[in-house]
């Protein structure tokens, strides 16, 4: 199936193994992802807090551009999707708004027609399209033994749940027991990072931050992993500055769902993007899984 | 029901209902506090949601303008989800944050400088600049230059690991970007005439 693309700002450089370890993985399954080309900015949570009418017009360009012979719009960054999926809702449920977003668009000779395309999360097309037995078929290095904290964080599952719990969603938790990994089952899997909050209130940020890797280590957790990029910033970006500001030593390393899927399904793990993470991830996954297989 | 909707009119309930999509909704809050109880900030908040609502319907506009309660919401949406009434909570916090943007109206809080700051480069590039953003945030609009010294070894890190851009990258029809934008403000700015 042919899926467009929007890959967001960060996977362009700050979440790059993300970008790389999703082509990766979505050539392997033969996911489609075609880039929607001169995609724009969603403008994360900053459009929405001066002028909404705006937020959505410079959201809805993105939507205006996916081709009309595709139906599908792929994000892999929770804010760009919600913040898709949310204006295409506001458009289709407002049609004041959605008439006037279009007046915005037509300045730019640009017209969305309200629900025309359907916008997913990468970890849904995963387990939804491609689902359990295709994915069980690629796993050549099942992950035995290693022990993973799947984090969802706010914005894939609240407030619009894609046929998952926006409570204690577990999409993730079956994707990872498909390629072996013994899942961690911790209360906060779902609770949020603090987003932008590291740039406004650091000691409100730091403790979100804390809470989420103190409850993962106290479950056991060799490796937290994430399907946001803001989530990955704030828990392998500032882990070193919450470790400071708290006394704490915590050392997790926080990777990406994609990456430790292509690692099961035996990709080197350059290609996916290992080693950009601040807290390093392969002597954990060479303690743990040594033995099993080489790791380079 | 209808009476209720009547009394309203010319009020600052009436004024938060109009800017928030759903927003109707607000007339069913219950009291109840699942919002406050949910929200992983609700410590830090002067007010909570739910308190914040009892002022609004009392008409306390003053008071809930500088409320740091939308400053301290992380989106994350929980308060939303959980409502039993279904009220769009955190788009109400962004309703809020507008307002308060528009008028000036807020307080001890940098929220206002980064989210100017971050459209800033949007709407130039089309695309948002972490280095820009870092740089220009806490120097020019905050000027707290130590918290960019304390963040300095992290931004060494991510630009090691090939993590920071030095510099922005351009859409290429950032005309068009633009002429979506102008038409947006201009259209939101006659609104509020």
């Amino acid at each position: 199936m042919k899926y467009a693309y929007y890959p967001g700002c960060s996977l362009e450089c700050n979440a790059a193994a993300y970008d790389n370890s999703v082509h990766e993985v979505a050539d392997l399954l033969g996911i489609k992802l075609q880039t929607l080309d001169d995609w724009n900015c969603c403008g994360a949570t900053e459009y929405f807090s001066q002028d909404e009418l705006t937020a959505c017009a410079v959201i809805a360009r993105n939507l205006a551009l996916v081709e009309p012979q595709v139906n599908q719009l792929v994000a892999p960054c929770a804010a760009c999707y919600l913040n898709l999926k949310k204006t295409d809702r506001l458009m289709s449920d407002h049609a004041e708004l959605g008439a006037k977003v279009n007046e915005c668009l037509a300045a730019g000779g640009l017209n969305y027609k309200p629900g025309r395309v359907t916008v997913r999360h990468m970890l849904d097309v995963i387990v939804d399209d491609i689902g359990e037995t295709a994915v069980r078929d690629k796993v050549v290095r099942p992950l035995t033994g290693l022990k993973v904290a799947p984090y969802y964080g706010c914005q894939v599952v609240r407030p619009i749940a894609d046929g998952d719990c926006t409570e204690y969603p577990m999409k993730m938790d079956h994707l990872l027991t498909w390629i072996g990994a013994e899942v961690v089952d911790y209360p906060v899997k779902a609770h949020c990072c603090g987003g932008h909050m590291t740039q406004i209130s650091e000691p409100q940020a730091f403790e979100l931050i804390r809470r989420l890797l103190q409850s993962a280590q106290d479950y056991q957790a060799d490796m937290i992993l994430c399907m946001c990029p803001m989530c990955q910033l704030n828990l392998d970006g500032y882990q070193g500055r919450v470790n400071g500001f708290f006394g704490s030593d915590f050392k997790l390393p926080i990777m990406y769902f994609t990456q430790m899927l292509g690692i099961a399904f035996g990709l080197e793990p350059k290609k996916l993007g290992f080693g950009k993470e601040l807290v390093a991830a392969l002597p954990v996954l060479k303690a743990k899984l040594n033995g099993q297989f080489a790791l380079s | 029901m209808a009476a209720h909707i009547a009394e309203k009119k010319g009020t600052f309930l009436e004024e938060v209902i109009e800017a928030t999509p759903g927003g109707e909704r607000l007339v069913h809050c219950l009291q109840c506090g699942s919002c406050g109880g949910s929200c992983p900030s609700g410590a830090d908040m002067e007010y909570t949601p739910r308190t914040l609502f009892a002022m609004i319907s009392g008409g306390d506009r003053e008071a809930v303008l500088a409320a740091n309660t939308m400053w301290a919401c992380v989106s994350c949406y929980f308060c939303t989800s959980r409502c039993p009434q279904n009220i769009p909570i955190t788009d109400i916090m962004y309703t809020l944050k507008r307002i308060s943007i528009a008028e000036r109206r807020y307080k001890n809080t940098d929220a206002p400088a980064l989210a100017k700051t971050f459209t800033d480069f949007v709407d130039k590039y089309g695309r948002s600049y972490e280095a820009g953003l870092a740089t220009g945030y806490h120097l020019l609009k905050r000027w707290k230059p130590i918290q960019l010294m304390k963040m300095g070894p992290m931004g060494v890190q991510m630009f090691t690991k090939g993590r920071m851009a030095i510099l922005p990258t351009k859409i290429r029809q950032i005309d068009q970007l633009q002429a979506i934008i102008k038409k947006a403000k201009e259209l939101s700015a006659s609104e509020k005439k």
